[in-house]
Order: structure tokens, then sequence, then C-alpha cells
């Protein structure tokens, strides 16, 4: 199914040396994983990863490698280390994971907690999405928006110390 | 374990990109890895929202059963917040690649030792 293509994708990605590929692949990626979100009704995340996973961070990525090689260096040591050091983490993971409940269970404690008000229409705004992000959690969204500005404050004191490079794309996070 | 297929592709998209943060010396790669590891994350807090036969959380009276909003509503921050992060980190990378000349971790660290080696040459030979 769809995971099982996203999974794929991310296969070809690991093994996939020049770079060009990979930025495209992760593009395809942030488009398969906004699908995959539809299917969860999650639609303004959707929106979200396709307009912001698939297209700035491609740019953002292009541009980077515009100012670098595109092609990554041949690996000078086997990967055994790193190799089992992630399937050690994936197998404790997924032991963990098999005591969450199951998927789609009505009664798990995510669907009784602070939802059932939420889903009231307290705040007269039918997309609850955005009346959660805006009057519920409004605070998250300001630390939100402080995180944007430092990182976009961070990439102009990083790249504007030589004028000839031009790093103007990188500006725009 | 049908029930926790989905949990199952998150992990493995998380060792994935666990895997390439590690293994790969290429900044640009090692970033690219960051990100899929974030997405897995994505995957992690929205599958557990969904309800069966539940629409998008927009309210109208034709439906009854919508999926749980919040974890849209994190992941909506969090994937504006691993963009600002991506741009940073590039920057970054592009920075290095200005002084050092390369991307690539072991030519770096190369670089350095060779560096710190011929200042402490340096240094014996005024004393």
């Amino acid at each position: 199914m769809l995971l099982v293509l996203v999974a794929i994708v991310v296969l070809v990605l690991a093994s996939v040396r020049n770079l060009f590929a990979v930025v495209v692949l992760s593009g395809i990626y942030s488009f398969l994983m906004a699908t995959v979100m539809v299917a969860l009704d999650a639609v303004d995340v959707a929106m979200t990863e396709a307009a912001v996973g698939a297209g700035i961070s491609t740019v953002l990525l292009l541009g980077a490698l515009h100012l670098c090689k595109s092609e990554e260096a041949k690996p000078t040591h086997r990967p055994w280390l790193p190799l089992s050091l992630s399937l050690a983490t994936g197998v404790l993971l997924i032991y963990g994971a098999m005591g969450l409940p199951d998927f789609a269970d009505p009664q798990a404690p995510i669907h009784q907690h602070v939802v059932p008000r939420y889903l009231q229409n307290e705040v007269q705004v039918p997309n609850v999405v955005t009346a959660v992000l805006a009057s519920f959690r409004g605070y998250d969204t300001l630390g939100e928006t402080t995180v944007v500005f430092t990182a976009g404050a961070g990439v102009i004191a990083l790249l504007r110390r030589r004028k000839p490079r031009k790093g103007g794309e990188e500006g725009r996070g | 374990m049908i029930e926790h297929f989905s949990y199952i592709v998150t992990v493995f998209l998380m060792i994935a990109g666990l895997y390439i943060v590690i293994a790969r010396g290429n900044l640009i790669k090692k970033l690219v890895g960051l990100s899929i590891f974030q997405t897995s994350v994505y995957l992690l807090y929205l599958a557990p929202g969904k309800l069966l036969g539940g629409t998008a959380p927009i309210l109208a009276p034709a439906y009854g059963v919508y999926s749980n909003p919040l974890p849209h509503v994190l992941i909506l921050t969090a994937i504006v917040v691993g963009v600002a992060t991506l741009a940073l980190g590039l920057a970054l990378a592009v920075r290095i690649r200005e002084v050092y000349g390369t991307i690539e971790e072991d030519e770096i660290l190369a670089l350095d030792h060779r560096i710190e080696e011929a200042e402490e040459q340096g240094e014996e030979r005024r004393a």
C-alpha cells in the first residue's frame, strides 16, 4: 500500500549517492507523505506538508546543492556499527509500540481527554484545527513564530559575511 | 500485528533516518536523513488520531465522527519548525563548504587534524 511505497522510496534514498537524485526523491517522499496524511484525515497537515515539505524544503536543498558539490563521496568504512545500532533501536521501539493502543481504537486515551471539548465548536470556527491553532493553543503558534524568526536571523547571520557569494535562496526559510 | 502496522512503518522510517544521519558523511545527506526522521514523528502523532469512519475535523451537520484535531495542530507547528531548522542546517553546510571546500565529514575532520598538527609543529620550532 501507500506506506510500503513510502518505505521503498526511503530505501532507495538511503542507497543513492547522487545528491540531486536524493533531493528529488525527498520531494517525492514528501508528496507521498502528504497523501498518507490525507488518508489519515489530516487535510490541513497534508496541505502544509505538500507546500512546505515538498516545496520550500526542495527549493532550499537545491539552493544548497547549487553552492556545494552534488556528488557524495564513497563511504570509507563499512556501515556495520550504524546499521546494528539503528536495528537495535528499531527492535526496542517496536517492542515499545506493541504496548500502544490499536490503530483507530475509539476508546484510546487520545480521543477521551480534551478533544470532546474542542469538537463542541466553542469559538464558532467550523474548522477545528484552525480553532485549536489560533485560539486554544495560540501560545504554541507564537512560539513557532519565534523559532522561525530566530532561524531566519541565524541564516542571514551565517551567509552574509561574503558579499559575492549568493545565499539569497536560503534567506527565505 | 495488523493493528500496529502504522507503528511498524513509523519505526522503520525512524531507523532509516537515524541510519542515514549516523552512517553518511555528507552533510546534505545527513540533513535529508534528519527530515525523514522528523516525518516519521509526524506519522507517529497522526496515526493514532485517525478514527475509522471519521472525517477531517471540519464541523458539518451531515457528519458526526471526526478524527482527532489535536495532533494535526501539533504537527502543523512541527512542520514549519522543521523547515526552519533545515534552512539553518543548510546555511551551516554552505558556510562549512566556503571555509573547508568540502561538505564530507571525513575530509573536514582530516583537514582539522592536519591544521592542528601544523600548529603543534610551529610551536615546537619556536621553542
